[in-house]
């Protein structure tokens, strides 16, 4: 009998991904890879200290409780009431995941499915789209659009038109996906434009899942805010963080989500039917420092701030650079990304594989001529924005 | 809102035995035998190769590895497997490392089973494959298992597999706590099995490290494929530390393989010293015991105990619910109902039996 097993009709579509294609080549030693969003900065020393500490503890090497070690949610719960003057319930309120992108996992597999439309914002984290597919919905498209006819020099010029937002909800809107800062522009969303948006989750009763792995990365003169501490919003919001991007610790893939018991029960339903408990010594050290950052979350040294500082000098250097190579960053507000109009240019890309967008193109001859890599921006949008991002390049300066 | 808040995904899969029974262990037990892993350490050469990861300064093993396994562990693992399967592997195609067993099992389903399809679950179970089978739209089909289970019974569940076309899920996690001699045979080794098995495999349950959440599947490409769009739409990387010492805790192995030093042998001799030991001690204490060959779990028939603790037609809990929570709040012992390892249509079949775990110092 013929072998007639294939892939599920939920991962149809869904295998090819542009990291596989960059990581691979940004491999090779030679060349200088701006790529990939990983720090090669070391995270500070007490968080690797309390993870040697851990590693000595016995009990700490078995399972812990599924929804998340009682250390570290209790941690989060702390740190989370004082930045949002709320008491968050580290039971309930709190599940902790294998990295931010588990939660986004959990999140879309507990509230989102066949027959839902989701509504996502352009560029994106690549992986939204094939997540919300997965779950059998529809994502719904809205692109960021530059205020000022391209010469933009800032993230902030990136922005919403609120009336085709509102025209992007109906009925069936289960959900938006918001990432404050925003990967890759690094728009830190205001207050007026959270309140836009919230405005619609209320009017059309719609969730929000709000990926904020970025929360500490604000630079001067921004101010991350959250859309749960909106009126209103609290119920109807998944905040998503992740300790890769608080700690430098990408490796430890561990994220956390925090919203209302209502919406963070069927997360957890969706946690212990996938993988059930994350490592016990990495939550553990991790929780230890958070308790070392809470008792100084009133200081300036406190990680959640010293880090931001020291890359927003690289931020400086990094624009500086690329001006002088005759490019046009667009400088942003937050995050550790920086997006870079290329076709000023006019490199000759003439010879290279015409099927590609105009970024893939570029990046694939920057890194054989220049031996420098960085990711195509066309990979974080939908297919009918594909033409107005393909000029962009993004290049991460946590290095 | 007017439709439901959650997913239709997640209907019928919100129950989980082990929220209640862990807090009653928690709550009430001085010996705690329920809930399957270790009290005593991870060997040392484990915990030592962590450590020295820690120690060497290369702090990039704190970022982001290769998202479907760090190349050190998938070229081990694909080194150790090889002996085991006598087939050639590919380090990059045959091997997936996943968060734990429990995600590689996920993937499994995920990836390969439809809305529609029918899965076979052999009775009793690991509880998960029947919430995560029904997650994926599947059907499951109990099948239960009768005292004896052989090789020629793997021969015909093989011969089965091939003349209907059926793909095999082999959850092997405990492929090292084999006794008294015995031998664990590898299904994917047989006739025709190779290119339609997923072998599930766990660090946790080898290294005595459940904590770690290490585990991987190995099989062919043309099936793991699947399962890696699963893992790059799901959680995409696994923790990279730990995977690097968990590479190094096989190569020691792979080094010592079939030596008496080897931990792969220590611990089933070990565990079965603690096996014998708790069979006398439930014998002398009435119980009756069924001797394992494997894992590190014994079921005990506990009818002899009906006087101590009458049936109740009445109640809605199986017998074996209400006998655990009666010995775990009087006499300190917790264990697992066995009815909870069965479907709701077979329950009541096996409910007087429960399930002790011996991986336990004492």
């Amino acid at each position: 009998m013929p072998f007639r097993h294939k892939n599920t009709r939920r991962i149809e579509g869904l295998d090819s991904n542009v990291w596989v294609e960059f990581t691979k080549v940004a491999a090779d030693p030679s060349i200088v890879n701006l790529g990939q969003g990983l720090p090669d900065i070391s995270p500070p020393s007490y968080v690797k200290e309390e993870l040697a500490k851990v590693a000595a503890v016995d009990r700490l090497n078995q399972y812990t409780r599924g929804f998340g070690h009682p250390s570290l949610v209790k941690a989060l719960s702390q740190v989370y009431e004082k930045v949002c003057g709320r008491k968050i319930d580290p039971l309930t309120d709190v599940l902790v995941t294998v990295g931010a992108y588990g939660s986004l996992f959990s999140t879309i597999q507990a509230l989102v499915e066949e027959g839902d439309e989701v509504i996502i914002i352009e560029p994106f984290y690549d992986c939204y789209e094939p997540m919300v597919k997965m779950a059998g919905a529809k994502p719904v498209f809205i692109p960021l659009r530059c205020k000022n006819d391209g010469n933009t020099a800032s993230s902030a010029d990136w922005v919403l038109d609120p009336a085709e937002l509102a025209n992007k909800f109906n009925s069936k809107t289960k959900a938006i996906i918001l990432n404050t800062p925003h990967n890759p522009i690094g728009k830190v969303f205001t207050r007026e434009e959270l309140q836009v948006i919230a405005d619609l989750c209320i009017k059309h009763d719609t969730l929000c899942i709000s990926d904020e792995v970025y929360e500490w990365l604000v630079y001067k003169g921004n101010k991350h805010i959250k859309i749960a501490m909106l009126p209103g919003m609290w119920e109807r919001t998944v905040t998503i963080g992740s300790a890769g991007k608080t700690y430098s610790v990408t490796g430890w893939k561990l994220g956390w989500s925090i919203g209302p018991e209502h919406l963070i029960k069927h997360l957890q339903v969706v946690h212990q039917n996938t993988l059930y408990t994350c490592p016990t010594p990495l939550q553990e050290a991790l929780a230890q420092a958070f308790w070392i950052d809470y008792k100084r979350m009133d200081d300036p040294d406190c990680y959640f701030y010293s880090l931001s500082r020291e890359l927003e000098s690289k931020r400086d250097r990094m624009a500086q650079l690329l001006k002088e190579a005759g490019l046009k960053p667009v400088i942003p507000d937050g995050g550790y990304f920086m997006i870079v109009d290329v076709s000023t240019l006019n490199v000759d890309l003439s010879d290279i594989d015409e099927k590609q967008p105009y970024d893939y193109k570029f990046v694939k001859w920057m890194i054989a001529s220049k031996k420098l890599s960085a990711i195509p921006l066309s990979a974080f949008c939908g297919p009918e924005t594909k033409k107005q991002f393909e000029k962009y390049i993004r290049f991460c300066f946590i290095k | 809102m007017s439709r439901p808040l959650q997913a239709r995904r997640l209907e019928g899969i919100d129950k989980n035995i082990w929220v209640e029974f862990v807090k009653l262990a928690a709550t009430y037990s001085k010996v705690n035998l329920g809930q399957g892993f270790p009290d005593f350490p991870a060997p040392d050469f484990l915990t030592e190769a962590l450590t020295r990861a820690l120690g060497g300064g290369n702090h990039m093993l704190h970022q982001y590895t290769r998202a479907f396994g760090h190349p050190a562990l998938v070229k081990v693992l694909a080194q150790f497997f090889e002996k085991l399967l006598g087939r050639d592997l590919d380090p990059m195609t045959n091997v997936m490392v996943t968060v734990g067993a429990y995600q590689a099992l996920f993937c499994c389903f995920q990836a390969l089973v439809d809305e529609g399809d029918e899965v076979i679950i052999i009775e009793p179970f690991f509880d998960c494959y029947e919430p995560m089978v029904k997650m994926a739209g599947g059907t499951p089909v109990f099948v239960p298992l009768r005292p004896v289970f052989s090789r020629e019974e793997l021969g015909l569940i093989a011969e089965l597999c091939v003349k209907h076309d059926v793909l095999c899920i082999s959850d092997e996690v405990y492929e090292w706590l084999v006794y008294d001699g015995k031998q664990h045979i590898r299904i994917a080794s047989l006739q025709g099995m190779w290119d339609r098995t997923v072998i599930v495999g766990s660090a946790g349950k080898t290294f005595s490290a459940t904590g770690w959440k290490v585990g991987w599947v190995v099989g062919p490409d043309r099936l793991l494929q699947h399962l890696r769009t699963v893992h790059q739409n799901s959680v995409y990387h696994c923790a990279t530390i730990a995977q690097e010492a968990v590479a190094q805790g096989f190569q020691r192995e792979l080094t010592l393989y079939g030596k008496p030093e080897s931990y792969f042998v220590q611990l089933p001799k070990e565990l079965q010293q603690k096996r014998d030991w708790l069979v006398q001690s439930l014998d002398d204490l009435g119980m009756k015991p069924i001797i394992p060959e494997g894992t590190y779990f014994l079921v005990a028939d506990i009818s002899p105990f009906k006087s101590d603790v009458p049936d109740a037609p009445d109640s809605d809990e199986p017998y074996d619910y209400r006998f655990t929570k009666w010995m775990v709040k009087n006499k300190g012992l917790a264990a697992i109902p066995l009815s909870a390892f069965y479907s709701e249509a077979h329950k009541n079949n096996y409910t007087n039996f429960i399930r002790f775990c011996f991986a336990k110092v004492r």
